[in-house]
């Protein structure tokens, strides 16, 4: 009986996974596409092989440090969508340590610059936190705006102040020592971030359940006003949550810049943040089903350039893919309590 | 005629310019805005509203010539997006936060997918009326070009007020963006007000899009938008849900967003990535101000799910 209230939770999404593909499915082939080419495409480039899954692995690992950074203020009922400005300022911070620390040991330097993405995203996305506490300020508004402000502070100083004169069309910082390079893993050579971002799951999910810290933050996020009445510290704790999701935010910049780019630069800006948002709703702010929605997401966006050349389609194609996906999955959260076999009543009767 | 040398006056000038250029589609996006979330939803998918909304008017002032007719395509485009938000968010247990992502994703998606084509021709441009006629100086005239979609919001806005504050439909939107139990117990369908809030916002979203593509930058390409649609949430809430304030508000904001170029345009290059973020910057520094801890937000539908 257990196990069956526990299916609930992966029977709803997965049968909304496949009402999303089959939903996919009818839109190709009113394009006259083949729906069976897409998805034995998306499975080749995105899951059948090592290669594919190296390219998966190493595009889902921004977006579980991402959806974090939304998961552990939602835990406080707070919707946070500003993740990209931490993302964006984490991997200025690193790339700009980066370049002070270039004598230092690699496993010291490249501590000290994921430290500095950390401690920058931290701050960013913790002052959203602390403006949401100390003056009224909604958190979802104030976070959207600091991206964009974040995004504009990046282009500032990697047009100016850091900016690599060698960088002649793409302005970037100067590039990483070799030492200060995040590698691959052995065996997978997806890089380290993805195990960072499985480690970061598990620490979150301990502190949520397992902590009193989480649990309170539960308290304050079902009723604030009872959490204050019980003396729970709701202040400190929705500064610490949101700070701490921004510092995830901020170590994906790192690897980002670190273990993909080699620099910083306008690539950083891809939109993880505003996929992180999905990842986390998807997951239902749940830290443990973050990191296999981030991998399916990834998986999705690895398949893009390999549906683009064989089936002659634009490379938005992943986009509405995604889009009618995630649609269906939100809605399928309707759904929850609905089916009688679900619920306790339906097996204590038996 | 050519330019004559105006020195430092060019700059409020080009401000001016810049904010009527500018704030056309933010006009309309947060009056959009304004009128779902009075409603008591939240539609944080007029991102993708707009973009589709960009495209779809693009395509169908090429095919028929008449940008006109673009804009209405747009519209209507933007009010079946709104209807489908509208009509998702009705099942309970749905996040309306999640699904506005969801479908900014979507409506980018499509208008990336189906304006593929479009990126290369030309289409007929929405005209504009000249006020500047009464002076000789030609940045004087270039600063008072005025879009007639910049006029339609201005009247819009107005209306959109008047509605609120005098009429049945406006009463009606606004008992259900207040409570949805006292507006079921006086007999209202608070489904169907939403619904069609959230399908009339959409198709004021898409008219913001279309003035994108049709006058200014004035072509469809899939860097059109930069974020008009996420920011008109923000618009409506720094105009505490007051049409008439977000008319305002956003000619602020498309004021401050000129600020870079027009000072770049007297020399002043100093920081010019900087002043990307003067709009943004300006709206959280009134956000902070105007903000308190110890009262909800004044002016915000109390069935709203982000004053909660």
């Amino acid at each position: 009986m257990r196990l069956m209230l526990g299916a609930e939770a992966v029977v709803i999404p997965l049968g909304a996974l496949l009402a999303g593909f089959a939903a996919f499915s009818l839109f190709l082939l009113v394009l006259g596409k083949s729906p069976v080419e897409f998805f034995a495409l998306v499975w080749k480039a995105g899951f059948s092989s090592a290669f594919s899954w190296q390219n998966t692995l190493s595009r889902s690992a921004p977006l579980v440090l991402a959806a974090l950074c939304v998961a552990l203020p939602a835990r406080l009922g707070l919707v946070v969508i500003g993740g990209e400005g931490a993302i964006v300022l984490g991997g200025l911070a690193a790339g700009v340590t980066g370049l002070a620390v270039g004598g230092l040991p690699g496993v010291l330097g490249m501590g000290l610059m994921a430290a500095a993405g950390m401690v920058l995203g931290g701050l960013w996305i913790g002052a959203v936190g602390a403006l949401r506490i100390k003056r009224g300020v909604n958190e979802t508004i104030s976070s959207l705006l600091m991206a964009y402000i974040a995004i504009a502070l990046f282009n500032h100083f990697v047009e100016g102040l850091f900016r690599d004169p060698g960088s002649l069309n793409k302005p970037s910082t100067a590039p990483l020592a070799e030492s200060l390079r995040v590698g691959d893993m052995p065996f997978i050579s997806a890089h380290w971030g993805v195990v960072a971002g499985a480690l970061a799951c598990i620490l979150c999910w301990i502190l949520l359940e397992k902590t009193t810290l989480g649990f309170a933050a539960r308290i304050a996020g079902d009723n604030i006003r009872a959490a204050q009445v019980q003396g729970l510290p709701v202040g400190p704790l929705v500064i610490g949550f949101t700070a701490l999701g921004g510092a995830f935010a901020g170590l994906a910049g790192f690897f980002e810049v670190s273990a993909v780019h080699g620099s910083a630069n306008g690539s950083l800006i891809a939109g993880y943040g505003y996929t992180g948002i999905l990842v986390a709703f998807l997951a239902r702010h749940n830290p443990l089903a973050i990191f296999p929605v981030a991998i399916l997401l990834g998986g999705f966006e690895a398949s893009s350039g390999l549906i683009q050349r064989r089936m002659d389609l634009p490379d938005a194609t992943i986009l509405v893919f995604q889009g009618m996906v995630f649609i269906i999955i939100l809605l399928s959260e309707a759904l929850y309590g609905r089916f009688a076999i679900f619920t306790p009543a339906y097996w204590e009767r038996r | 005629m050519d330019p004559v040398d105006i020195g430092l006056w060019g700059v409020p000038l080009a401000i001016l310019g810049g904010a009527i250029r500018v704030s056309t589609p933010f006009i309309f996006v947060s009056l959009g805005e304004c009128l779902t979330e009075r409603s008591g939803r939240i539609n944080l998918g007029l991102e993708g509203t707009l973009v589709f909304g960009a495209m779809s008017g693009y395509a169908m002032a090429y095919e028929t010539g008449s940008p006109f007719i673009g804009v209405l395509a747009a519209a209507v485009a933007g009010m079946l997006f709104g209807l489908f938000h509208g009509w998702i968010c009705k099942f309970e247990g749905v996040n309306d936060i999640a699904v506005g992502i969801a479908m900014m994703l979507f409506g980018m998606g499509l208008a990336f997918f189906l304006g593929k084509p479009y990126i290369q021709p030309v289409a007929p441009d929405l005209p504009a009326i000249g006020f500047g006629w009464w002076s000789d100086i030609p940045q004087v005239r270039a600063a008072l070009q005025v879009n007639v979609l910049f006029i339609a919001g201005g009247i819009l806005a107005l209306v959109m007020a008047w509605m609120f504050r005098s009429t049945r439909v406006g009463l009606v939107v606004r008992v259900v963006g207040d409570s949805t139990d006292a507006a079921r117990a006086i007999g209202l369908n608070p489904d169907v007000v939403r619904l069609l809030a959230t399908g009339a916002g959409g198709a004021l979203a898409g008219v913001g899009g279309a003035y994108l593509s049709l006058y200014y930058p004035g072509s469809w390409s899939e860097g059109i938008s930069s974020g008009q649609g996420l920011m008109a949430v923000a618009l409506v809430i720094f105009a505490r849900w007051n049409p008439i304030n977000c008319f305002w508000a956003a000619l602020l904001f498309g004021g401050a967003g000129a600020l870079g170029p027009a000072l770049q345009s007297v020399g002043v290059s100093e920081g010019y990535y900087l002043f990307f973020a003067a709009p943004y910057v300006l709206t959280l520094g009134l956000l902070i101000l105007t903000s308190s801890p110890d009262r909800a937000m004044q002016g915000a539908p109390l069935a709203l799910s982000l004053t909660k």
